[in-house]
């Protein structure tokens, strides 16, 4: 069942150390193709490290695999994803006058694929 | 080499010492083994992968590439050490080599001869490639627009509406005693910025540096410069436009419901008043903010709210405020395109005189709308950072990409240029997020050309194109 997140699409450093390295490098495919999950949620809905949810917002939909956030990084109901493909593919077009359209703060609904990356 | 390195030259070569010369401090700091016989040493080269344009690292060089940036921090290390020669042919026409001046034709095809082209980027580039592009798209009546719009244009905007109290970072350095992060992680995006501007250093009037700061962070998650804070607020998300006119009221002594502040902001109004009693009791306040207001719900207004804010300060003490800029001459794209055009971004020179409307001239709403036909694409990756409309009509248009660096942009476009690196091959100047201008110094050549070459071609080409007459005539 699916249930609401908060997304927040930000940089890392290991992120800009990958644009340096070369986009289509390990580094930034890794950084930006895992979402962290906060600590709690990651224990009450029992994932385990790289096991794949499906992420859907207004806009798009993605599957990615989850790690879990260090425990205080983030308060239950948000997740962390660094920029890249998957945040853009979850971004509308929309910018509301701004040029700017919303990146940061998205509304998501995250469904659990498999809660063990090992079953793969 | 290039038109603007033989302009520069003889100042660039003022600072590449060879390794042989004895007063070099290098030598007495780095091992025989470091500094060897095919090596030289690049003082004070410039950084400009952020927004802090780090001016003080120590390149050491070896052909055509850099084995050591002290001072470098773990961007400014990867940027400088992944940056030797691409192996990929300068020029590719739908992904068939060729020459640099094929491409240029080519180019120039393209721009001059649609409707309504965008030129987009400019943010990874020299501020004299910024200005050859501000003038071609004038040449082609087209849309200027630089990554600012996706960053912190909707800051820009509220400028306009509020103004901006603003400061160098040297000021920040010999002054600061509050200094407030918003929406900001400088420890993963500008990882110098505390130790070089905004709380280690010992300044003039701050002489115990980080004892006579104090830093507050406001997020909504706990980032690694949260723990450099000695206030973390972690604020429910999307309230930042909340928080800031809490605080307003606060400063102005209006009276608020503590129910509403603690459920709007996520904080308890005690935490708030706490906030400003601190700041109208500082000396210099700053705020640095970033993506994290103008990204998020409220975007421009979240930005006028944090720099009304400011302004109101002003009647207690001294406090500026400033956005913490990313790319390392997107500061310099604003004031380039403002000062040919009027405008920091998003203007439409399609009429002959430029037009600013962010929203309607942004390069996010004109590709996701469809609306523009052709586009050239400098220093910038918009297939990997736009919207998934934006991205699709995108790639379903011919388009020009700049790039040292492969990346799905330069992979989709129909003439794609390797270009040299600025500041590692090219030299120029790149505006630090201050609007402080800073001169480059590169370490080696590049055998591609630089973005500048080749938009100087382009802009002779299209001018040629539309019959239009050299300047003077």
């Amino acid at each position: 069942m699916a249930e609401s997140f908060i997304l927040i699409p930000g940089r890392t450093s290991k992120q800009g150390v990958g644009i340096n390295e070369g986009k289509f490098g390990e580094t930034y495919q890794r950084e930006i193709n895992v979402l962290q999950v906060a600590h709690e949620d990651f224990d009450r809905l029992g994932l385990s490290p790289g096991a794949m949810v499906r992420l859907t917002s207004e806009s798009g939909e993605v599957q990615v695999a989850v790690e879990a956030a260090k425990p205080g990084d983030l308060p239950a109901g948000l997740l962390f994803i660094a920029y890249g493909d998957l945040s853009s593919r979850l971004m509308g077009g929309d910018t509301h006058g701004s040029g700017m359209p919303t990146s940061k703060g998205l509304d998501v609904e995250l469904e659990v694929l498999e809660t063990d990356s090992t079953t793969q | 080499m290039c038109e603007l390195a033989g302009q520069v030259a003889a100042a660039s070569c003022e600072r590449v010492e060879d390794r042989t010369d004895e007063n070099n401090e290098h030598m007495a700091t780095d091992t025989p083994a470091e500094v060897a016989a095919d090596t030289k040493i690049v003082r004070d080269a410039t950084c400009t992968f952020c927004g802090c344009v780090c001016d003080d690292i120590d390149l050491t060089v070896k052909g055509h590439s850099i084995i050591k940036a002290k001072r470098a921090c773990v961007l400014g290390t990867a940027w400088f050490l992944n940056h030797g020669i691409d192996d990929r042919p300068s020029c590719l026409i739908q992904g068939t080599p060729a020459t640099v001046e094929q491409g240029i034709e080519r180019s120039a095809e393209i721009l001059s001869s649609a409707r309504y082209p965008l030129i987009y980027g400019l943010s990874d580039t020299t501020s004299e490639s910024q200005r050859v592009a501000t003038g071609i798209a004038d040449w082609i009546g087209g849309i200027i627009d630089t990554t600012t719009s996706v960053c912190h244009g909707p800051s820009g905007m509220a400028f306009q509406g509020v103004g901006e109290v603003t400061c160098s970072l040297g000021e920040v350095r010999n002054r600061g005693d509050l200094i407030i992060f918003w929406g900001s992680n400088p420890a993963e995006s500008h990882p110098r910025h505390f130790t070089k501007y905004s709380l280690m250093p010992k300044g003039m009037f701050v002489p115990n540096g980080r004892k006579d700061r104090t830093c507050v962070i406001i997020d909504v998650r706990k980032t690694k410069s949260a723990k450099a804070a000695d206030i973390f607020l972690q604020i429910k998300p999307r309230s930042d436009f909340e928080v800031a006119w809490t605080l307003r009221a606060l400063l102005q002594d209006i009276e608020l419901d503590p129910e509403q502040v603690e459920r709007e902001t996520g904080l308890p109004l005690e935490v708030w008043q706490d906030l400003v009693d601190r700041m109208k009791a500082a000396k210099f306040g700053v705020i640095f903010f970033g993506m994290g207001v103008t990204m998020t719900r409220g975007k421009h207004a979240n930005s006028e709210a944090i720099l009304a804010l400011t302004r109101d300060l002003n009647r207690y003490t001294r406090f500026t405020c400033k956005p913490n800029r990313g790319h390392g001459n997107v500061t310099g794209a604003d004031n380039v395109v403002a000062w040919r055009t009027g405008f920091p971004f998003g203007v439409n020179l399609a009429r002959g005189y430029p037009r600013f409307n962010p929203g309607e001239y942004t390069a996010a709403d004109v590709l996701a709308r469809r609306e523009a036909d052709a586009a050239m694409i400098i220093a910038s990756d918009p297939l990997a950072n736009f919207s998934q409309p934006a991205r699709e009509h995108l790639a379903s248009i011919p388009f020009i990409a700049m790039d040292p660096k492969e990346s799905p942009t330069t992979r989709a476009a129909e003439v794609a240029f390797t270009v040299a690196t600025y500041g590692i091959n090219v030299p120029g100047t790149v505006y630090r997020m201050d609007d402080v201008p800073i001169p480059l110094r590169p370490a080696f050549d590049s055998p591609h050309p630089s973005d500048y070459d080749v938009l100087l071609g382009i802009d002779r080409r299209v001018r040629e194109l539309k019959n239009i007459q050299p300047r003077g005539t």
